[in-house]
């Protein structure tokens, strides 16, 4: 046995991240480094057109090209059976009709619907040759006119994108109760209103989309070695559009995966084109997204066009809420949009306030842009931003303090069952503002505003009181929403004769730090070093099932590993028992040793591990040998976490530059099992909130449908020295509906930050709204009309 | 990128001959401009010449009444030169603003002025400042370098060598970023010399301009103060994404009168 040096793993401890080290010299593995034997690469001809009809498509000249292995089209992967890109979620209209979802072929067949579609692909043996052929395809375009605008897309002279869906609308959909939500507004005293637009953003994860993949033609089964956050998941899609025999003819491997954010969570048309080729010429192809592609075709996040009703009394006590939202869905619905801009979103709308009467529609748009799909928060970003400044208007209208209004409105008693489906776990909303406020010094802020004002800068504050949805599930809630169900999270541990572990999880770690906090909490359980505790992720032929990583759902996973502790831990008291002779029920474990208080003897975790493989101290017929447990573990609710972010601004008003010169977080994430890790999330998710309140923006031209911010020259990525030193507090109110009493808390800082950023704008000029991002030349010109209006 | 030959001369001669005698090929210095432009597919050189070694290039000197840059010093050798620092302090603090590190560490004098990138840092210093510009046949002012948006003075072939600027402690240097590519949305270079005032602007859209109406407002004992966009043509201003003309004319403006109070 190995002497016991190594850290040993404890709930709620700052344990520095495990995998770092590998990642940062350079020793990460990911998909584009893997080459195969026999490795072909692929390059795709895009469409430059936002709206075309496809003519004829030359491929003679490119055929010819040195190195050309193969060239295919639209029609080609039509005839070959692939199937059409999937909605994966069920969503019905008002009128109760299904969803309209434009048809999505993999290469697009006869039109293309947004620049950068793919039309052909082209199978080389270098990537440079593939490169060079794509760009001798010659494809025939009819233009067509184009639409960005959503109120446009849906009027009646807008070009039509799909057959058979007018007025460019897939679904009219609503949730809450329209007359209980009028009768509210006609009994208010008092109301606000706003229209507000939550800009598009491009997720841009560091390591861009990737595959390679290998066909077996001997037994019709293919490797696919993908950059994804769900391989598992992942392995049902290409199975089933691919027309594959059964699971069993699929792996799927997810290496290192440098970043997601949501955007490798869906199911692209790129990676199965590339799996359809795979097959195709059978040899391994691989294809590598290039920035640009990333830009143009990575499912971008957010893009809402909304107004939003807000009805009070005269102390200002919400009484109900109405939202319309425009959701740009792109030229297609990609896989789990629907259910982004619905179930993610709209259920959230209440905030952390006890609004009784709530009623909100969401119609989905098509345009020639991009599709859309989950991006950090996932809705719920959108939510937060609508009721936050909501109740920013609201303190204006009563003439309150920003915190006050909150206060005066907060859900007080948990679980709160929302008139939005939703039933919040636990939290403490009112503890948590104030401990944000003490971060923030919030009391002392009048003094710095002048301060600032004395330097020639207007300094502002803003509140914002986020609530979202983690660890989603059970799973017959999302299946009655319009889902497939399997919420869940699987984790199997297996102990080794020698003690140490192997943990299998479906959760996919890219970038949260699985492996460490996996570590930590089994270390913890067992009483062993976390060095002898390995996680095992990201290969189906390794891992049974799972439901991968997204939505801040390592609670689920967490949860399950916690339990298949437990049967672990309760099979080794058999064992143990056992080997003192001593009843089971009389064994105790804790810290890594069994204990007979009867007897006074020790038996330690890793001796048990050996008895039970040995499986010479107990009868077999009475107890299995061997020391594996597996748990599938189904959360009976979403966890809710919440929090308060206190954003402070100075404006430059002659440039109209807005600087972050304070950020103060106080959040309830539930237990924290890792608060460096947390803190490291809450960073990015922050900084991501932030960027997109001041600085990202995907702009598309109006008339042409060019993505005209498709490279960082353009696009505005935040950086570190744009940020102040962040404040953060936890305020925990640890959740009932797992063991460890989790939330989550990946997506949090992406959620609350973009309101408060512009609460604090709007507080510092004194106006009641501006649309993200706050850019120089805007901000500028609002403070022209305050200077003109002094 | 295109399929391509490299070469790496050893001497300013051999580089010389390289471009002569294949049209198609191009000079490479740092790569910060010509590298994504490559990788972009939007140039066809069949020769990269590498000008990063040839020692004609290289080095920061002082010289009489001021100090002479190789071409190929990178920005973030300008940045940290102890001579740059004596000598012309706003040069190295535009040096250090310009990019990131990374590219700080390869991009070079040579290859931004050469670039005379619309939005570039450099071209206004040596602008403001009446700098010369060393290239293999000939000596520029940088009046008769800079040509316009992205053109210069410069004969296929021709290699800039060095640049040389006069020794000033009463300049500066202020860049208004784009917020994303942090090239100068608006750049003003200021410079008090013996014969007077002298104010360059970058980033307005159509190439580096100076701003004459302002320098002899302060040349005829005009306040600072006073500066406005109304002495400034709107016509050398142009709008896009990031801002409008009238936004960027307004900018110029502001950092001119930013960059003459610091001077004071
Ligand atoms: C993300 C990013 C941010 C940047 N930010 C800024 C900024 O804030 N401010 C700024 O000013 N610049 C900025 N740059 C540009 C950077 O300064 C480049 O280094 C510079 O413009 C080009 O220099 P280079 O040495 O890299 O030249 P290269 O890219 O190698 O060459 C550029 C051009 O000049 C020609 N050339 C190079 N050297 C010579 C020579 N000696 N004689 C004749 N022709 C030559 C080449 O043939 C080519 O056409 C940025 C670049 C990037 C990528």
């Amino acid at each position: 046995m190995t002497a016991m040096t190594a850290p040993m793993g404890k709930f709620g401890q700052s344990v520095k991240r495990v995998e770092d080290s590998r990642l940062i010299t350079g020793n990460g593995r990911y998909v584009d480094d893997l080459v195969l034997p026999g490795q072909t690469y692929a390059a795709f001809v895009r469409s430059a057109y936002a709206h075309a009809r496809i003519g004829a498509i030359d491929i003679s000249a490119a055929e010819a090209m040195p190195g050309v292995v193969k060239i295919l089209t639209g029609q080609d992967l039509v005839d070959g059976g692939l199937f059409a890109l999937p909605s994966g979620w069920n969503l019905n209209s008002v009128d109760g009709t299904p969803a309209r979802v434009g048809v999505h072929h993999a290469l697009a067949v006869d039109t293309v619907r947004f620049v950068g579609e793919p039309v052909a692909l082209v199978i080389a043996e270098t990537r440079g040759q593939a490169r060079d052929a794509a760009d001798s395809v010659f494809v025939e375009y009819e233009e067509l006119p184009a639409v960005v605008d959503m109120a446009a897309a849906l009027g009646p002279d807008a070009p039509q994108l799909h057959p058979d869906i007018p007025s460019n609308r897939a679904f009219t959909w609503d949730i809450g109760n329209a007359a209980e939500a009028d009768a509210a507004f006609a009994r208010a005293t008092r109301r606000v209103s706003l229209e507000l637009r939550n800009n598009r953003l491009v997720p841009n994860a560091m390591e861009p989309r990737a595959i390679n993949a290998e066909w077996r033609a001997y037994d019709g089964s293919m490797t696919i070695y993908l950059t994804h956050q769900n391989p598992i998941g992942m392995r049902l899609f290409f199975m089933m559009l691919l027309g594959l025999e059964s699971e069993n003819h699929l792996r799927v491997v997810s290496p290192d995966v440098g970043g997601g954010f949501g955007s490798k969570a869906p199911c692209y048309a790129e990676e199965l084109v590339v799996a359809f080729a795979a097959r195709a010429v059978g040899r391994p192809v691989k294809w590598t997204a290039e920035r640009t592609e990333s830009f143009l075709t990575d499912a971008h996040g957010r893009d809402h066009v909304t107004t939003a009703e807000l009805a009070m009394d005269d102390e200002g006590r919400f009484l109900g809420l109405k939202v319309h939202t425009l959701a740009n869905l792109g030229g297609y619905i990609s896989t789990s949009n629907a259910l982004v801009v619905s179930y993610m979103y709209a259920t959230m709308l209440c905030g952390q306030y006890a609004i009784p009467a709530v009623h909100a529609v969401v119609e989905g748009v098509y345009t020639n842009t991009c599709p859309v799909d989950a991006y950090r928060g996932a809705g719920r970003p959108e939510a937060a931003y609508v009721i936050e400044r909501l109740a920013h208007l609201a303190a204006r209208e009563i003439g309150v303090d920003q915190a006050e209004i909150r206060r005066r409105n907060f859900v007080k008693a948990f679980p709160h069952q929302t008139p939005l489906v939703y039933c919040y776990d636990s939290g403490d909303y009112e503890g948590c503002l104030d401990a944000a406020l003490r971060l923030a010094d919030y009391a002392g802020f009048e003094q710095r505003r002048a301060e600032a004002k004395a330097r020639g800068k207007l300094r502002g504050i803003g509140l914002s009181a986020y609530v979202e949805a983690c660890g989603i599930g059970p799973s017959k809630l999302l299946a009655s929403l319009g889902g497939g169900g399997g919420m869940w999270e699987s984790c199997e541990i297996r102990v080794q004769p020698g003690g140490s572990v192997e943990v299998l999880t479906g959760a996919h770690n890219h970038g949260q730090g699985h492996q460490t906090v996996y570590a930590q909490i089994i270390s913890e359980r067992f009483g062993i070093p976390m060095d002898r505790i390995t996680v095992v992720q990201g290969d189906t032929d390794r891992i049974q099932a799972g439901t991968g990583t997204y939505g801040s759902r390592a609670s689920v996973g967490l949860s399950a590993a916690v339990k298949s502790c437990e049967k672990i831990i309760e099979k080794g008291r058999h064992i143990v028992g056992y080997m003192l002779g001593i009843d089971p029920g009389e064994v105790d474990f804790a810290e890594g040793i069994y204990t007979s208080a009867a007897t006074n003897q020790t038996v330690a975790f890793t001796e048990m591990a050996g008895a039970a493989h040995a499986a010479s101290s107990f009868p077999t017929d009475k107890l299995e040998p061997g020391l594996v447990a597996t748990t599938f573990f189904d959360p009976p609710n979403f966890t809710y976490p919440a929090g308060v972010h206190v954003c402070e601004v100075e404006i430059d008003p002659e440039t109209g530059v807005t600087e972050v010169v304070a950020f103060n977080a106080a959040d309830d994430f539930g237990n924290v099992a890792n608060p460096l890790i947390v803190e490291g999330q809450v960073h990015g998710g922050l900084t991501q909130g932030i960027a997109q309140a001041l600085w990202e923006n995907a702009v598309y031209d109006p008339d042409t449908a060019q993505l005209m911010t498709a490279s960082y020259m353009d696009y505005g990525m935040p950086r570190a020295d744009s940020l102040p030193e962040f404040g953060l507090a936890f305020w925990p109110s640890p959740t009932p509906v797992n063991p460890l009493g989790m939330k989550g808390c990946g997506e949090a800082g992406a959620i609350g930050s973009p309101p408060a950023v512009i609460n604090a704008v709007c507080d510092a000029l004194g106006i009641a709204h501006v649309d993200m991002p706050a850019a120089p030349e805007k901000i500028w010109r609002l403070c022209q009309e305050r200077q003109e209006a002094l | 990128m295109y399929e391509l030959a490299y070469s790496r001369p050893e001497s300013l001669t051999e580089a010389l001959a390289l471009l002569a005698e294949d049209e198609g090929a191009q000079a490479l210095s740092g790569g910060q401009t010509l590298m994504p432009v490559l990788r972009a597919r939007l140039a066809m050189p069949s020769r990269l010449v590498d000008l990063q070694r040839l020692p004609e290039l290289a080095g920061i000197r002082l010289v009489e009444g001021g100090i002479e840059i190789g071409a190929a010093t990178t920005h973030a050798e300008v940045a940290a030169s102890a001579h740059v620092r004596a000598v012309l302090p706003a040069l190295a603090d535009l040096a250090g603003g310009i990019g990131d590190p990374a590219i700080r560490h390869r991009g070079t004098i040579g290859g931004s002025i050469a670039n005379n990138d619309p939005a570039a840092c450099y071209p206004s210093a040596l602008l403001a400042l009446g700098a010369t510009v060393t290239t293999s046949r000939r000596t520029l002012a940088a009046e008769e370098f800079f040509t316009g948006m992205f053109s210069t003075a410069l004969e296929p072939g021709e290699i800039v060598t060095a640049v040389r600027f006069p020794a000033c402690q009463r300049a500066a240097y202020i860049k208004f970023r784009n917020p994303a590519s942090r090239f100068a949305l608006v750049g003003a270079f200021v410079a008090q010399l013996p014969s007077g005032y002298r104010i360059a602007i970058t980033g307005g859209g159509h190439g580096v301009f100076r701003w004459r109406e302002a320098e002899q407002h302060l040349d005829g004992g005009g306040a600072m103060a006073a500066i406005t966009e109304d002495m400034l043509d709107l016509g050398h201003f142009t709008g896009d994404l990031h801002g409008s003309a009238e936004y960027r004319h307004h900018i110029a403006a502001v950092i001119v009168r930013r960059a003459l109070s610091t001077l004071a």
